[in-house]
């Protein structure tokens, strides 16, 4: 039998890192039972906690970047463990010592030359700008509109903004942006351990608001969304941040779009992780494709407690395989729930629930489409 | 015993404490630099003052040197005033010419370097004899107390506790907001660890307390407000109609035949219906049936168990009544009810019929209850073949309750040992569980013989459960099961299984209406919303407020034999001073001077202890002195200066500092 000694320095090192949250752990298992990982391959959270709290985990161990931060297990611990900024400390300790997997490598390094992860040209931000008609940023405006990398670099979810950009023009909604200055939010490259990278670009866009003189920063990303609030304020930029589910719902309840459904559609809505269990914004999406005459069906395992797409710390620049990938069981409980359209409000889940629709062979029976998408066809 | 005109004769007597004082403060110095004060005409230092032979030195230091004051300087006064407050009364001092410097708690045990702990030593006596000075002798009073006691709630808690005090010859009034009293214990089947059925053990308690001439038992009754204090409480309870003559009723049950009207029974917590006349229970105490009326369908309209009743005892005319009472002490005993499951979706409960919490599972084991004492299946009747039993929902967790219910462990092994008991040994029974706490006498013995059992243990906490419709491809599962899902934390692997009935153990919380009782009652409570003991190691069963005591779950959930426990302790606190017939006050109080009060009333609602009312014909604030804790923040508020703290007036607390900076 193996002898375990107790490696003190490991656990040290882990808790320079950040990682001493496995202090509180009790052992319960209620992470590893409610993580979606364990149904398609495995990532027993609880173990790596004690291993963490003798210092024998394995810090190399491919698991460790398994997490996608959906905060499913943060929700249900009794103990309160930040386990998000466990595995956050453990990526940290690899991305220091330059031990990154190769795909998350190549999205990082990109952010680093060219302040996005989909190695896309950095000229490209204010060009895309320019040909959806988006005005430079007025103090005078009323919201800066900061697209996210995957609306401007990756062609499947490019539509996202352009429909976003049309909803708010047929509103008349004052915004602009100054995206010469933009960089990636880096939401996701800090959950991957890149603690320095994440400062420096928040420096950056923190001075870029600033210096324009946005008050409400407009999100179409819920990454960008929850990095803005939580994150941006203890580094110096506070400002408000709306998601554009948020205005839509606004703009429909005032009046001020007046939408209507040609036929009744039945629409299942994915919350997204950082929208709704991390931000807590769950009815708002929903009451704009009420209100544009969608009939809304009730996916399994909604609200708190939705499935995530698995896009989450990275995951949506890397290769999941085939049986592993969360937005497939998700594509086919919306089937299930007699949905016709899956309604997202996420980049990363958009292309994620495109990708696994068309994997699994359910074209035709189900399309996914964003809230602003929606709402234009309804209008 | 009276000193004043004299001239104060101060005695210093400073305390060694072994080595705790000693070992870093130059006692004997300090007692040379005390001789040098004013007015101090005898100092020493001893090993223990608080000893026998320390206080014999005290006590011949008083006599030889006609000393009228004496300090210590020792410990701190939380340990030892009041010993050496009757050492001074022993002497044939007033007691309240003492005056206690701590050298201990404030000096030598918080500081390293022995010349400054000295020096602040010295500091700290010139103080205290500076203060002594100005020391006036105070006399104790006693106040008469109301031989009977109000004791709000009618569980096993109230019930120990009433018959306690009754069976000592004294009156009681046991208010219960239920129909009956029995609390959640009468709902029980059988008891951990002995397996002894509940009701058996509970009905003789309960008829004696319906037989009691000591006891007035007041049901369907809830305490309106509360005045008062210590030895004197004016209580009005307000008493719900019942529409039936509780003494004439024979429960003879003729009424309920005929009754058109059904509603959910509560006693089974909805699982089967009971009639709008009923009697809530067959061992109810009082017997006696009672009419819901918003579920009745009117004199007027049905009449029938009126008609029906040959006693003639049913009043459809009844009206809500008060009672006013004047009790000399008030004991809690308000119980518990279970965190709402629906809290936790994840569990099913709410959504899946053959999910049950804990005391609708009780209620599906008893003989009394809607299956009959039958384990079947509430949707299809049929029989159960497999049950999971989760352990700590909501308990012991940080999103709901952050303590441990202490007694869901014993039940859910109790649960375990019925469930094979009755349904033989092919019946699967599942524990998931992240201890098992088995402290009790008996308890871990019981946990041995359950494992022998053949209970499947699994140590995980339940992440969810699903119904059959959502279970993941390849799980075996009948239409109708629960999935249980869980890490086997002892495997390191997930398990996923199908059972027919799912019981949670959901966290014991207090009973509602405890935060409103808080209110009328004044008591404080804990963070977790249980009422707070004074003390949680040396007095747990009274409160902050004189007078009021706490016992059984409203104080903290625990298991029959502490409740038990905690209610006859908390009669004895009361038989403490009922059987004297008077409590002594303590005359530290704050006091109103009349002359200067101009009744603003600012006093009235900084008061922490609500002893403080307005006197409207006189227009001037009154403290009582049974409620006066002498905490002094009225003193300080008072704009006008009108209110005097005894033993903290302004020449002793200028003293004082004065002692301290010299």
């Amino acid at each position: 039998m193996e002898v375990v000694l107790p490696f003190l320095e490991g656990r040290d090192m882990i808790k320079e890192a950040g990682g001493e949250v496995f202090r509180l752990c009790y052992q319960c298992g209620t992470c590893t039972g409610v993580c979606p990982w364990n149904r398609v391959s495995t990532l027993n959270i609880r173990k790596a906690m004690h291993e963490a709290a003798l210092g024998v985990l394995d810090i190399e161990s491919a698991q460790n970047w398994l997490c996608v931060t959906c905060n499913m297990c943060v929700e249900r611990c009794p103990r309160g463990v930040k386990i998000i900024d466990f595995w956050r400390s453990l990526r940290r300790i690899m991305v220091d010592a330059q031990m990154v997997p190769v795909d998350l490598r190549r999205a990082l390094s990109s952010i680093s030359t060219d302040g996005n992860p989909y190695i896309g040209e950095r000229k490209k931000r204010a060009e895309f700008s320019k040909t959806l008609g988006i005005r430079p940023f007025e103090p005078t405006m009323e919201y800066y509109l900061f697209l996210c990398c995957a609306a401007i670099y990756d062609p499947l979810t490019q539509c996202m903004a352009q429909t976003l950009v049309r909803v708010l023009n047929t509103a008349g909604v004052s915004f602009g942006a100054h995206p010469d200055s933009e960089v990636c939010c880096s939401e996701s490259a800090r959950k991957v351990g890149s603690e320095d990278m994440f400062q420096t670009a928040a420096a950056q866009n923190i001075e870029n608001f600033k210096s324009s003189g946005a008050k409400k920063i407009l999100v179409i990303s819920p990454h960008c969304y929850w990095t803005f609030k939580n994150e941006y304020p203890e580094l110096g930029g506070k400002f408000e941040v709306v998601h554009y589910t948020e205005l839509l719902f606004e703009l429909v309840s005032s009046g001020r779009l007046k939408p209507k459904a040609k036929k009744p559609i039945k629409v299942a809505y994915h919350d997204p992780c950082y929208l709704g269990r991390h931000s807590k914004i769950y009815e708002e999406p929903r009451e704009v494709l009420r209100a544009a005459g969608y009939e809304l069906v009730t996916m399994a395992e909604e609200r708190d407690a939705a499935l995530c797409c698995g896009g989450g710390a990275g995951r949506i620049w890397m290769d999941t395989k085939k049986g592993e990938r969360f937005s497939d069981i998700r594509v086919n409980q919306a089937i299930d729930a007699g949905a016709e359209v899956l309604a997202v409000a996420c980049p990363y889940c958009y292309a994620n629930m495109a990708d696994s629709i068309i994997t699994e062979g359910k074209e035709g029976r189900l399309r996914s489409a964003d809230i602003s998408q929606l709402l234009i066809e309804a209008l | 015993m009276g000193d004043i005109g004299k001239e104060p004769r101060i005695g210093v007597f400073i305390c060694h404490c072994g080595t705790n004082i000693a070992q870093l403060v130059d006692v004997e110095a300090v007692a040379e630099e005390a001789k040098k004060m004013p007015n101090v005409v005898f100092a020493t230092a001893y090993k223990y003052v608080c000893s026998d032979p320390g206080q014999d030195i005290i006590k011949k230091a008083v006599k030889e040197q006609g000393l009228n004051r004496v300090v210590v300087a020792a410990c701190s006064p939380r340990m030892h005033e009041s010993t050496f407050r009757n050492t001074c009364q022993a002497a044939g001092l007033n007691p309240y010419l003492f005056e206690m410097a701590n050298i201990r708690e404030h000096n030598s045990w918080v500081h390293l370097d022995r010349k400054s702990a000295t020096e602040k030593a010295v500091a700290l006596v010139a103080a205290a004899v500076r203060k002594a000075y100005y020391l006036e002798p105070l006399e104790r009073k006693e106040k008469e107390v109301v031989k009977s006691v109000l004791i709000v709630g009618g569980g096993i808690a109230g019930i120990q506790a009433a018959l306690e005090i009754a069976n000592s010859g004294f009156k009681v009034y046991l208010v219960e907001k239920q129909p009956s009293i029995g609390g959640h214990m009468i709902q029980l089947d059988k008891t951990f660890p002995t397996l002894d059925c509940s009701a058996c053990i509970l009905t003789p308690k309960m008829s004696d307390v319906g037989k009691h001439p000591n006891i007035t038992l007041l049901t369907m009754s809830e305490v309106q407000s509360v005045e008062g204090s210590i030895g004197n409480f004016k209580v009005r309870i307000k008493r719900r109609a019942r529409y039936v003559n509780e003494k004439e009723c024979t429960a003879c049950g003729e009424c309920a035949k005929v009754c058109p009207a059904t509603a959910p029974d509560e006693f089974n917590l909805g699982l089967s219906t009971r009639k709008a006349i009923y009697q809530p229970f067959p061992q109810a105490v009082p017997s006696s049936y009672l009419i819901k009326m918003d579920e009745c369908y009117g004199f007027d309209a049905c009449g029938k168990c009126y008609q029906a009743c040959e006693k003639r005892c049913i009043n459809f005319f009844a009206k809500d009544s008060f009672v006013d009472i004047e009790v000399g002490a008030i004991i809690l005993a308000t119980g518990y009810d279970l965190l709402d499951p629906s809290l936790l979706p994840q569990y099913g409960w709410g959504r899946e019929i053959n999910v049950l919490n804990s005391i609708e599972f009780e209620r599906l084991l008893n003989a009394s209850g809607p299956t009959g004492g039958k384990i079947i299946r509430l949707d299809n009747r049929n029989p159960v073949r497999s049950v999971a039993i989760l352990h700590c929902i909501g308990s012991r967790d940080e999103n709901y309750c952050k303590y441990c219910s202490r007694v869901c462990c014993m039940y859910a092994l109790k649960f375990a040992h019925l469930i094979r008991e009755r349904l033989g040994d092919e019946v699967e029974v599942y524990n998931f569980y992240i201890d098992l706490r088995c402290f009790g006498a008996g308890y871990e013995e019981f946990y041995k013989r359950i494992s022998d059992e053949g209970v499947q243990f699994i140590r995980g906490k339940v992440a969810r459960i699903l119904s059959s419709k959502e279970a993941p491809k390849g799980l075996e599962c009948e239409e109708g099961q629960l999935i249980v899902e869980a890490e086997d934390t002892l495997l390191g692997k997930v398990v996923r299984l199908a059972v027919d009935m799912v019981v949670l153990c959901p966290a014991i919380v207090p009973s509602d209406g405890t935060a409103q009782l808080a209110q009328i009652f004044k008591v404080q409570r804990r963070a977790d919303g249980f009422f707070m003991e004074r003390h949680p190691k040396l007095d747990p069963v009274s409160t902050l407020t004189d007078g009021i005591f706490i016992c059984g779950c409203c104080q903290s959930p625990k298991d029959i034999p502490d409740t038990v426990a905690q209610a006859s302790a908390a009669a004895a606190r009361v038989l403490n001073y009922l059987s004297l017939g008077k409590v002594t006050i303590e005359p530290l109080i704050s006091v109103v001077d009349e002359d200067v009060c101009t009744g603003c009333r600012v006093c009235n609602l900084v008061c922490p202890f609500s002893a403080i009312t307005y006197d409207v014909g006189k227009n001037k604030s009154v403290i009582d002195e049974a409620v006066c804790k002498g905490c002094g923040i009225c003193a300080a508020t008072c704009p006008f200066g009108a209110i005097k703290n005894k033993q903290f007036t302004d020449a002793q607390i200028m003293a004082q500092i004065e002692g301290a900076l010299k």
